[in-house]
């Protein structure tokens, strides 16, 4: 299967049916992309599939064929609303962390507070009570740098 | 498949996770492709997976033969065919949130589709996978129920189209042959004010103890999910209201005429007393 991964066109042999997540961990060996539950319910496997969040652990590497699919690997280490979720401790034990970024990323321009929680609905942080998340968000898509979600994700 | 709903039911605390090498997947490219492959072999189909992961990772999925049909692009389609609201299988439940038409014509579909996961699963989960997966609580379906759409199926050599309320047979069971496919769900115009409420755990991510979803039309239709084996409707309440009764008597007939159970989630008398709490604010709302 080929697709393009974190902007760099890629092949995979892992079995069809396996499990995006498990693919971009050993296969590709990208393991900022977390499990949690293994079930859809807690976000931190979030990875851009054609711009769009998915949970990884619910999406055969099949269907990524020809997609393009962006990790929290492909914001680099500079990542501005990296340094936020630092800045403000939006981060404790960091295994919800790649999922929370990357599932603001999708965030439309001038989010709300409300359009800020409705966005990260499917990702559950035990340690921070959300608080510091969604000021680094909020201060994130306040910078004037900040044009669009596609753009910061590549 | 699609629908983040009844995956704790399956769930057993012993099971392993399935081998994925034990299993085998071909992928259609378009839909007369995937009939004529579900023509010749038994093979379950998977569109957004949703469902279909949580079976493989607590090692509870029967099924090893699959076809993808995620890719079968003209299953995405939504659009007015008449006066009748065409949803093709394959659209997302953040299609359906975005589509106008939906959101003119079904405005309790739109939010039905909001409260079902995050982000993450309206980006995959679909409205012919919520319906296929057959689960009780399955949060689309009692909105299906209450505006009598229709399931369209279709084989190599014929098509059905099944209300919605035909569909199941069962827990889990439906009326589908093994060589068929959901191809679109089609919902007639909808007349009277629409009422969605989901009651869970939390407002997002939470399987529903009970979901309802009503409309005001002079016989109003009102159905219920989690509260039978199947997506139900009401129709002794419906006919009390259409003749007359008041809020007070339609509860009485509607706490007779459901039967939930206890499980996991909430206890029948819950459930009773919910779905009667319900009706009424349906009733006020919409009046």
């Amino acid at each position: 299967m080929k697709f393009v991964l974190n902007g760099a066109g890629t092949e995979v042999k892992s079995h069809p049916m396996s499990r995006l997540l498990d693919v971009l961990r050993e296969e590709c060996g990208l393991t900022g992309t977390k499990e949690g539950c293994g079930e859809g319910e807690c976000g931190a496997c979030t990875v851009l599939v054609d711009g769009e969040p998915v949970c990884s652990c619910l999406i055969p590497v099949a269907q990524v064929e020809g997609t393009e699919v962006v990790t929290i690997e492909g914001l680099g280490d500079r990542h501005p609303l990296q340094i936020l979720f630092m800045n403000e401790v939006g981060a404790q034990c960091g295994i919800c962390t790649p999922g929370m970024i990357m599932a603001a990323l999708a965030l439309g321009p001038s989010p709300t507070l409300d359009d800020v929680k409705t966005a990260l609905a499917g990702n559950l942080c035990r340690c921070t009570g959300y608080s510091a998340i969604y000021r680094a968000i909020l201060k994130w898509r306040e910078m004037p740098d900040v044009t669009s979600s596609a753009s910061a994700a590549r | 498949m699609a629908g983040n709903a009844g995956r704790h039911v399956v769930r057993e605390r012993s099971a392993m996770r399935t081998a994925i090498s034990g299993l085998e997947v071909r992928s259609a490219a378009s839909l007369g492709e995937a009939l004529a492959i579900l023509r010749d072999d038994e093979r379950t189909p998977i569109a957004g997976a949703t469902d279909l992961y949580v079976a493989l990772n607590f090692g509870t999925l029967k099924p090893r033969q699959f076809l993808d049909i995620w890719s079968v692009s003209e299953l995405r389609d939504i659009s007015m065919k008449g006066t009748t609201l065409v949803i093709g299988a394959l659209a997302t439940y953040t299609s359906l949130i975005r589509s106008t038409l939906v959101g003119t014509h079904v405005p309790m579909l739109v939010e039905a589709s909001r409260q079902v996961g995050g982000a993450q699963i309206q980006n995959r989960g679909t409205l012919g996978g919520n319906v296929a997966n057959a689960s009780p609580a399955g949060d689309s379906l009692p909105v299906l129920a209450a505006v009598d759409a229709v399931v369209v199926l279709r084989s190599a050599d014929s098509e059905r189209r099944i209300p919605i309320t035909k569909f199941y047979t069962g827990y889990r069971a439906t009326v589908m042959r093994p060589n068929e496919l959901i191809v679109a769900i089609e919902i007639p115009p909808v007349e009277g004010k629409q009422w969605f409420r989901k009651v869970g755990t939390r407002a997002a991510q939470a399987i529903s103890k009970i979901v309802v979803a009503g409309v005001r039309a002079r016989t109003p239709r009102i159905a219920f999910g989690s509260v039978a084996p199947t997506v139900v409707r009401a129709p002794e309440t419906e006919s009390a209201l259409a003749e007359g009764a008041t809020i007070d008597e339609a509860a009485l007939v509607l706490s007779r005429e459901i039967a939930p159970i206890d499980d996991l989630r909430s206890t029948a008398e819950y459930r009773t007393r919910v779905a009667t709490n319900l009706l009424r604010r349906f009733w006020i709302e919409t009046g």
